[in-house]
């Protein structure tokens, strides 16, 4: 007689796909396939029917190459944005905060990551090409670059920076400088020197 | 006795992991405690008054809290940011070419002071260099002898007699120099130029502050590190992953 205490086949299997999702460890996956084994049948299935239709319908814009359900995205599309300006961002998630201060109002680019040479991820790896193509096709005056300030965020502006500078546009990043709240006392001497460089007149 | 709660120490930061919502997971090596990991919780969020302090290549003064699994950094004050690094995109890929070596050649918990002296260093002379080049190479050689690896460059491998100033030949499995003769009996052995024997003793066996004036050609640049980094990827059995980046920035110009 079989008294293993491996759980049943199907349950063991959910274990082990929800244990693929980042963050999620195993003891994590099983107390969430406990909850779901015990879930109204209705609510599996739209949760499930949910996971397919990301799968399904979101693609990658062909222009700015954000996650999109209609490409080209609401946003390439939109006819009161800015065309002159392109924002590049790292990742689809970089959008939103630069969305929500309603201060920019141009287009983006997302790269789907910076270059980090310990990785092994390379220009190759990123969506340079597309944007050197959306440079291309001309109309576009300014390239504000919006990586993380880490040291591959800025390893990809230098890059850009050389590879865009001949094309005659204008390049420019992002400043840097104290988060706003923040405490001088905290602050880094690569974030303070920065600041100091690019202070303001008053 | 039960080892403190919290302790001190200084480390560079190697290599970064982002892990849930702001965490992330460092590698550190240390002066005292060789390459660790620790936790550093919150960082990623921008009023983190710890994320400025563990960028890459940072040398900082961690205080670290005794976790069940990783331990936990809970205060951090940068020693040295290295930032002329952070402002050239070539001195850059170098110094994490030499951060990712030294990752790939040690193991945790495993103290090593001189290869601490050595990266430190290293990462102060990649910011001042014209092409730093040469201080890569200097820490590949003086990291190599530090693990154990240090390449014989002065007597021939196979007959023990003192090269001839001539071509002569090099073995990555064997670790050193092969006479023309000798040579027979290792088919893999790569020909060195008796000019990049003698700059590579020279690296392996002066101070710092007379290398830095050596002048080489490009040409014996390339030779060098073509192979250092043969004997490198021998050593380590895989290839060293930022190589292709420095590879592709020369290309590019």
């Amino acid at each position: 007689m079989d008294i293993s205490p491996v759980p049943a086949q199907p349950v063991s299997r959910l274990i082990e796909e929800l244990n693929k999702l980042p963050g999620i460890g195993p003891k994590t996956a099983q107390r969430l396939t406990y909850f779901l084994v015990r879930l109204p049948e209705k609510e599996a299935r739209s949760l499930a029917e949910a996971i397919l239709a990301v799968k399904e319908k979101i693609v990658l814009c062909s222009i700015c190459q954000n996650i999109t359900d209609s490409d080209p995205c609401l946003i390439c599309r939109s006819e009161v944005r800015d065309r002159t300006k392109i924002c590049v961002v790292a990742e689809p998630l970089d959008i939103l905060p630069l969305e929500r201060t309603r201060e920019y109002k141009g287009l983006y680019h997302v790269l789907h990551g910076v270059i980090s040479p310990m990785e092994g991820i390379g220009p190759d790896d990123l969506k340079i090409k597309e944007l050197l193509t959306r440079l291309g096709d001309g109309g576009v005056e300014e390239v504000i670059l919006a990586t993380n300030p880490t040291l591959e965020g800025e390893a990809t502006v230098m890059y850009l920076h050389r590879l865009l500078a001949p094309l005659g546009v204008r390049v420019t990043r992002l400043a840097r400088g104290l988060p706003y709240g923040a405490d001088l006392e905290y602050a880094d001497e690569v974030t303070l020197t920065r600041a100091l460089q690019g202070r303001q007149e008053v | 006795m039960t080892a403190p709660k919290v302790y001190k120490t200084e480390a560079i930061v190697l290599r970064r992991m982002n892990l849930g919502e702001a965490d992330r997971i460092l590698t550190l090596y240390s002066p005292n405690l060789g390459k660790f990991r620790a936790m550093a919780k919150g960082v990623r969020r921008p009023m983190s008054k710890l994320g400025g302090h563990l960028e890459l290549l940072t040398q900082t003064a961690l205080m670290l809290a005794r976790g069940q699994n990783l331990d936990i950094v809970t205060q951090s004050q940068t020693i040295n940011s290295f930032l002329p690094l952070r402002e050239n995109l070539w001195r850059a890929s170098l110094a994490i070419y030499a951060a990712e070596l030294v990752d790939q050649f040690t193991v945790e918990h495993v103290e090593n002071r001189p290869v601490y002296k050595l990266l430190v260093d290293t990462l102060h002379r990649l910011c001042q260099a014209q092409d730093g080049e040469l201080a890569l190479r200097y820490f590949e050689l003086n990291l190599l002898t530090h693990l154990g690896y240090k390449p014989e460059l002065h007597r021939c491998l196979g007959c023990t007699s003192p090269l001839e100033p001539t071509t002569n030949f090099f073995t990555s499995s064997g670790g050193g120099a092969l006479c023309p003769r000798c040579k027979e009996t290792e088919p893999q052995a790569q020909p060195i130029s008796l000019n990049a024997l003698k700059v590579m003793r020279f690296l392996q066996d002066q101070e710092y502050a007379k290398v830095h004036k050596l002048k080489i050609s490009a040409e014996l640049g390339r030779e060098l590190e073509q192979l250092m980094r043969h004997y490198i990827r021998y050593i380590l059995e895989r290839q060293v992953k930022s190589v292709e980046f420095l590879d592709r920035l020369r290309r590019e110009g």
